[in-house]
């Protein structure tokens, strides 16, 4: 079986997140990159548990600069067999999905997995467009990937509830919370890391659909209205007369 | 020509009046729709703006290939230039794949109407909600995903036309197996008003007095993350960073200590107000309301005051 894993790098979540260049770029300084926790702990974490119990091989990609490497290791040490940058800058989910799709379609895969979504640009939009570009099947936000021989059964959230599908390989599946536990790679990962093989191409020529040209950040609140706990009637007279929302 | 894409299979919701009105802004729409919904519920979307409903009945509306394709053949029926989706669960399935077989650029998570001078642009959210993005789309068919509870329904016509229509929706190749979806509850991301709660109630046995105002106001229920990872509450309910995106018009929370991935799921809410024993508690400083105090008295306390506002406003 061979897994194709899509991971990206993010922001940690703790960063504080603020613009520069005239609120056109998203202000690097000092913060510290992770990989997307819905890539690793779900997509990745999964990837590695289905070769451990069937056999095949677990491959990462990205589409990312040079500066991206240290994420792709961090990846490779939790248990990835090899790994794959697209030597691009990732602005655009149309544009990105159409190389991770080209790529997985000369190198053949029977499965594509995903995150949920960046926690960066939370567009949920890469792991649809990749099935759409391969003409696969794609069933998004899976937290259960179980598989019998080439047949998956998944659990996948709906609006309200969940639902329970099958689907055959080869397939693309976005991860969501309750697929695998969080691993945290140990000393000989970190090492073998280092020699397993990171793969850098050129990208595929793709049009941008879409470009982000500015940013703001929201409004500090006002200061916060302390109310006395033993006067809840007062709250609710708040809320209906001046915030009017009940 | 605009083009809205409604879930109707489990009745006409909020989120669908949403969209339609959001179209109803930026031209004439159309909607379309799959599966079993009656054709007098699908007429009530003219009330909202909508000139004419088209349905496709043989198409499922959970299988997001077919979808892909019956919004793709009725965009090109009506020769749409902007479709809309709810950014729900489904839009998150169909408008990627959408966005690449028309080669059109995808808005998702829209949080108000493009601007669409010399170039079109529109406001979403991005770092889960910690800033906003102006998305440029440079495609000559744009699809918005907007995010649920960006604009409020509008009564602007009359019932309009429903017609049935062949979207040549092809096979299905997920197969669904079972669909579990408990009656009754309110989806989280389309509530209006939240009542959430952290660690600070203790233990899955206390959730009663969160539950009890939740039916007071008619509010969804939501928990802190840990709260979910420990089984205290079902994982559907945990919001975050790593969980739903809301934005509320009313977020109750309570014992949450406000920690900064809490934050990035709830600060689009309208009005936050928040319970807790430590006046130190970083929510505090994200909050429009502050009660410090005990959670287990002032929620029954809170719950008791709605009740007598209910009964002398009824
Ligand atoms: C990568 C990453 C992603 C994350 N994503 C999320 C996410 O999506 N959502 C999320 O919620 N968290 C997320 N977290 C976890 C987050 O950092 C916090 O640990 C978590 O939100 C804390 O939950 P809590 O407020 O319920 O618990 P605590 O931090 O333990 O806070 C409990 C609060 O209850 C108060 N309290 C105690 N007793 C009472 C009482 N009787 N009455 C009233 N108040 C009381 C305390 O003063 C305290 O403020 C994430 C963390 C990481 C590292
Ligand atoms: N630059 C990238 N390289 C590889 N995979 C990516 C990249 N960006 C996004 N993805 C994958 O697509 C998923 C959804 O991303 P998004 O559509 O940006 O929310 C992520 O969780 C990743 O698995």
């Amino acid at each position: 079986m061979k897994i194709l894993v899509c991971i990206s790098k993010a922001p940690d979540t703790t960063s504080k997140i603020a613009f520069s260049a005239g609120n056109t770029q998203f202000d690097e300084n000092g913060v510290q990159f992770i990989v997307n926790p819905y890539d690793e702990w779900y997509a990745l974490v999964r990837a590695l548990e289905l070769k451990e119990a069937n056999g095949g091989n677990v491959t990462i990609i990205t589409v990312g600069t040079a500066g991206d490497d240290s994420v792709i290791r961090k990846a490779l040490a939790i248990g990835a067999d090899d790994a794959v940058r697209i030597d691009a800058e990732p602005t655009d989910a149309y544009f990105t999905a159409m190389q991770i799709a080209n790529y997985a379609k000369e190198n053949g895969f029977d499965i594509v997995l995903t995150g949920k979504e960046t926690i960066n640009y939370n567009g949920s939009q890469v792991g649809g467009m990749i099935a759409e570009a391969m003409d696969l099947p794609f069933v998004s936000l899976a937290a259960k990937l179980d598989m019998n021989g080439n047949t998956a059964t998944m659990e996948r959230e709906v609006t309200g509830g969940v639902q329970v599908v099958q689907v055959n390989t080869p397939f693309v599946a976005s991860c969501a919370k309750g697929m695998a536990e969080q691993r945290i790679p140990n000393m000989r990962g970190i090492m073998a890391a280092r020699t397993k093989p990171l793969n850098v191409v050129a990208p595929a020529s793709v049009d941008m659909l879409t470009s982000f040209v500015s940013y703001d950040t929201p409004d500090a609140k006002s200061s916060v209205k302390l109310i006395d706990p033993e006067n809840m009637d007062e709250l609710v007279n708040l809320l209906h007369n001046e915030a009017k929302v009940i | 020509m605009i083009l809205v894409y409604v879930n109707s299979d489990h009745g006409i919701g909020k989120s669908a009046m949403e969209v339609v009105t959001y179209g109803k802004k930026l031209g004439d729409v159309t909607v379309v729709t799959a599966g079993g919904a009656s054709d007098a519920d699908l007429a009530k979307l003219g009330q909202y703006g909508a000139s004419k409903v088209m349905i496709d009945r043989n198409a499922k509306a959970d299988d997001a290939q077919q979808l892909t394709r019956l919004v793709a053949t009725a965009a090109a029926a009506v020769g749409a230039k902007i479709i809309v989706f709810s950014n729900d669960l489904v839009a998150k399935a169909v408008a990627p794949r959408l966005s690449v077989k028309l080669k059109a650029g995808l808005i998702s998570g829209a949080i108000a109407l493009p601007e669409m001078g010399s170039d079109f642009t529109c406001k979403v959210n991005v770092f889960s909600g910690k800033a906003f993005g102006n998305v440029k789309v440079n495609s000559d068919i744009k699809i918005i995903s907007l995010l649920p509870n960006s604009i409020q329904p509008e009564l602007t016509g009359a019932d309009c036309a429903v017609e049935n229509f062949d979207g040549a929706v092809g096979d299905i190749k997920v197969k669904v197996l079972e669909t579990k979806i408990p009656e009754g509850e309110i989806p989280l991301t389309e509530a209006e008003v939240v009542v959430s709660a952290g660690r600070g109630l203790k233990g899955p046995e206390n959730w009663g007095m969160v539950e009890d105002l939740a039916k007071t106001l008619g509010a969804a229920t939501a928990c802190s993350r840990p709260v979910a990872d420990i089984g205290w509450r079902p994982h559907h309910e945990h919001v975050g960073q790593t969980g739903f995106a809301i934005r509320p018009n009313l977020y109750i929370a309570a014992g949450i200590s406000g920690a900064i991935q809490h934050l990035a799921g709830v600060n689009g809410s309208k009005v936050i107000v928040v319970i807790n024993t430590d006046p130190e508690a970083p929510f505090f400083k994200a909050a429009d309301y502050g009660v410090i105090g005990d959670a287990f008295e002032v929620l029954p306390r809170l719950n008791e005051a709605l009740k007598k506002f209910k009964a002398a406003n009824n």
